[in-house]
């Protein structure tokens, strides 16, 4: 089992001084536990996981997660820059659904300043914050079967992958670090064919490629065998660890904030929550699946309902106005400059605002002292609740087991370590 | 309409609830932007949490936040955010501390607890009483200091990079390239605290405090350095030539540049001014 077992004499320590029976028998031979080291260059670890494994042989007796290598002080630079300046941070975040990062911060924003937002912004947001969660599935439903062993459908998935980033792009000018979501509303309006061309690959290419994806990996036996019964999650435990998202609706529990505390357009979207039944990685992984499919239709609501009118608050304290306006009013150049040298000020207080980002509850603790920068912006990483749940999640499993339990949490390490 | 920020259902009594469960534990209880937060007694932090959880159903701790509030007595704060899926509502808990005190960890009540106060005392040297594995989580092996305290620069103290000659990563002091700005953009008409450059001379308190960027130096050393270049020797004569006497080549040389070089033959012979330049011609010519 191990390279050099070592021989222990037991009690030969304890009784030291009485005769002892120190001759090798058969069965004295204990095989120490052995350390290894989980990453941090692993690819299942799904960025810069550093996992400190405890090992008995093949099964795993305590894991350590190291984070913190992806630490760059996010926190600390947005207390340096103004809340608009400030945004771009939450791109950056958790880089596989950059949108649902920033739109905690703006709602948060938006709470403080008790801004109204115009309509068609809220479902422009509510759109774009599915399609971020159909964009961050992908990535997260094809990396979890490839840690498990299937090549294929990641390779087909993360063509729908690619069809969100280009929607991103076309909407806001940037793939993936958009910037879309802005205090007030949306930074631009979408043109017309965009709309078009989204309920188009909702109603068509969407459910095509992903159910013929999915139809190769959730009956598939060596699937199941790697999930089924894999870090099993009892309600309670998923309770205490502050599980969210996809992890505390995998045990069972039907928590979904964009019901529970609606907020943007969800509250007159119709929608279902998946659970799952047993806990487990197959449960997690197959209430993504579903998911990805809610938010579809979601998608198509939206598109369906999407009302006209300003994509932004009119508020020209909070909101810059357009450049065809600036040249036209002296006001507007004058409220421009301000916005973009000083920035709004935010009315001092403090406020937490939390949504259901793809991966679960991601929340903004947001406090101002009244001046245009924040003075404390805590991040709460769904990550963090998660990664801390890898000892009593991995412990009696086999160290290839690890792969899959990670691939089920969906742990991003921008939004993880900050 | 207002804002389009998450949706809570206000608690009707949830006061008079938090007063009846938590009696003298609780220090206050205010009700802003639709959340409730209350301050509650530091030592009694694990039994208000296990009341918390236990009798107003608050299944999950989803967050510790510090805040650092240099100006106060007990300058951190502890913030807790706590959910109940039940009733639907969050609440927010705060203790405060210094930088000596400790907390009393709520481990035992909530597990996730560990990582979060691991980070609040990673970032701001908050301790927690009874926390089993309080390391570092966030910053590198080995970092000192506590990187959120609002006393930290945004810089830090150290900086590292691969070293090509010595093989391997090293630590060095910060150096910057360029002075760290920092824009204050605080309107001195809208009611600002601090004294304007030159008020000081009209008998203010002299010192404007958080005014433009951070120099490196203190005031003593910028003294040391001013009275140390005066006591120091003028520095030599720069060799100038600011008239034709000081060609530097011997007086031979000085003879001849004088003879030669425009001051020198200003005086002999004051010539009548250049003659004025015909204007020019427009291009094109006539047609």
């Amino acid at each position: 089992m191990t390279d050099s077992p070592q021989v222990k004499h037991h009690g030969s320590d304890m009784f030291e001084g009485y005769p002892v029976d120190t001759a090798d028998t058969a069965g004295d031979q204990t095989v120490t536990n052995y350390t290894i080291n989980f990453g941090p260059q692993h690819p299942a670890a799904h960025g810069v996981l550093r996992m400190v494994m405890e090992l008995d042989g093949e099964i795993i007796e305590r894991v350590d997660p190291h984070v913190g290598l992806l630490h760059r002080g996010t926190e600390k630079l947005i207390e340096y820059k103004t809340y608009l300046q400030a945004l771009p941070y939450f791109d950056r975040l958790d880089y596989c659904s950059p949108l649902g990062m920033e739109h905690s911060y703006v709602l948060a924003i938006e709470k403080l300043l008790d801004l109204e937002v115009p309509a068609r912004a809220q479902y422009l947001r509510t759109l774009f914050a599915e399609l971020t969660r159909i964009c961050n599935h992908m990535l997260n439903i094809g990396s979890h079967v490839m840690d498990v062993g299937a090549m294929t459908p990641n390779l087909w998935i993360f063509e729908l992958r690619e069809d969100c980033l280009n929607f991103f792009e076309r909407a806001s000018g940037a793939r993936m670090h958009s910037a879309y979501f802005r205090p007030g509303g949306v930074h631009q309006d979408v043109p017309e064919k965009l709309l078009v061309d989204i309920g188009e690959w909702c109603d068509k290419r969407l459910p095509e490629l992903f159910g013929d994806a999915m139809s190769l990996v959730i009956d598939n036996r060596i699937f199941k065998q790697r999930n089924v019964d894999i870090a099993t999650v009892s309600k309670e435990d998923a309770l205490a660890w502050g599980f969210s998202g996809p992890m505390i609706r995998g045990s069972g529990i039907a928590w979904d904030l964009r019901k529970s505390q609606p907020y943007d357009a969800y509250a007159k979207m119709d929608f279902d929550v998946p659970v799952g039944t047993r806990g487990d990685c197959y449960d997690r992984f197959m209430v993504r699946v579903e998911e990805v499919y809610q938010s579809a239709k979601i998608i198509k609501q939206c598109l369906r309902n999407m009302p006209t009118g300003p994509i932004a608050s009119l508020d020209r304290k909070v909101v810059p106005p357009k450049r065809g306006e600036m040249k036209q009013s002296m006001e507007s150049l004058i409220h421009h400059f301000k916005l973009y040298t000083e920035g709004f000020h935010v009315p001092a207080g403090e406020v937490y605002v939390a949504t259901e980002s793809p991966k679960g509850e991601f929340g903004v603790y947001l406090v101002s002292d009244g001046t245009n920068k924040p003075y404390r912006c805590k991040i709460r990483p769904t990550a963090f609740s998660h990664l801390q749940a890898m000892d009593f999640m991995c412990k009696g499993h086999m160290l290839a087991d690890t792969t899959a339990i990670i691939g089920a949490i969906d742990v991003v390490f921008g939004e993880c370590d900050r | 309409m207002g804002h389009p920020a998450p949706l809570v259902a206000p608690q009707s009594g949830f006061a008079a609830a938090l007063e009846k469960l938590l009696g003298k534990d609780l220090l206050s209880h205010d009700f802003a932007a639709d959340e409730d937060s209350i301050t509650v007694d530091r030592d009694a932090i694990a039994a208000v949490m296990i009341a918390l959880r236990d009798n107003l159903e608050y299944q999950q701790m989803m967050e510790i936040a510090g805040v650092d509030y240099p100006e106060r007595p007990e300058r951190f704060e502890v913030v807790y955010h706590l959910l109940s899926v039940t009733r639907n509502h969050r609440l927010r808990v705060r203790v405060t501390t210094d930088e000596a005190t400790p907390v009393p960890t709520i481990v035992p009540v909530w597990p996730n607890a560990g990582w979060l106060e691991r980070e609040v005392f990673d970032m701001y040297g908050v301790l927690f009483a009874g926390n089993p594995d309080l390391r570092r989580i966030l910053t590198d092996y080995g970092f000192q200091g506590h990187p959120q305290r609002k006393d930290f620069p945004l810089t830090g103290y150290t900086e590292l990079r691969y070293s090509e000659e010595d093989k391997r990563v090293v630590y060095e002091p910060v150096r910057l390239a360029q002075d760290f700005r920092n824009f204050d953009f605080l309107s001195p008409w809208e009611g600002a605290d601090y004294v304007l450059p030159g008020d000081e001379k009209a008998g203010g308190t002299g010192e404007a405090p958080g005014k433009g960027a951070p120099t490196p130096m203190t005031a003593k050393e910028v003294k040391a350095t001013d009275d140390k270049a005066a006591k120091a020797p003028p520095p030599p004569t720069p060799k100038t030539t600011d008239s034709p006497a000081q060609t530097g080549a011997g007086a031979k040389a000085n003879i001849k540049a004088a003879k030669t070089s425009r001051d020198g033959a200003k005086a002999k012979a004051a010539k009548a001014p250049p003659k004025p330049r015909a204007p020019r011609k427009p291009k094109g010519g006539d047609a």
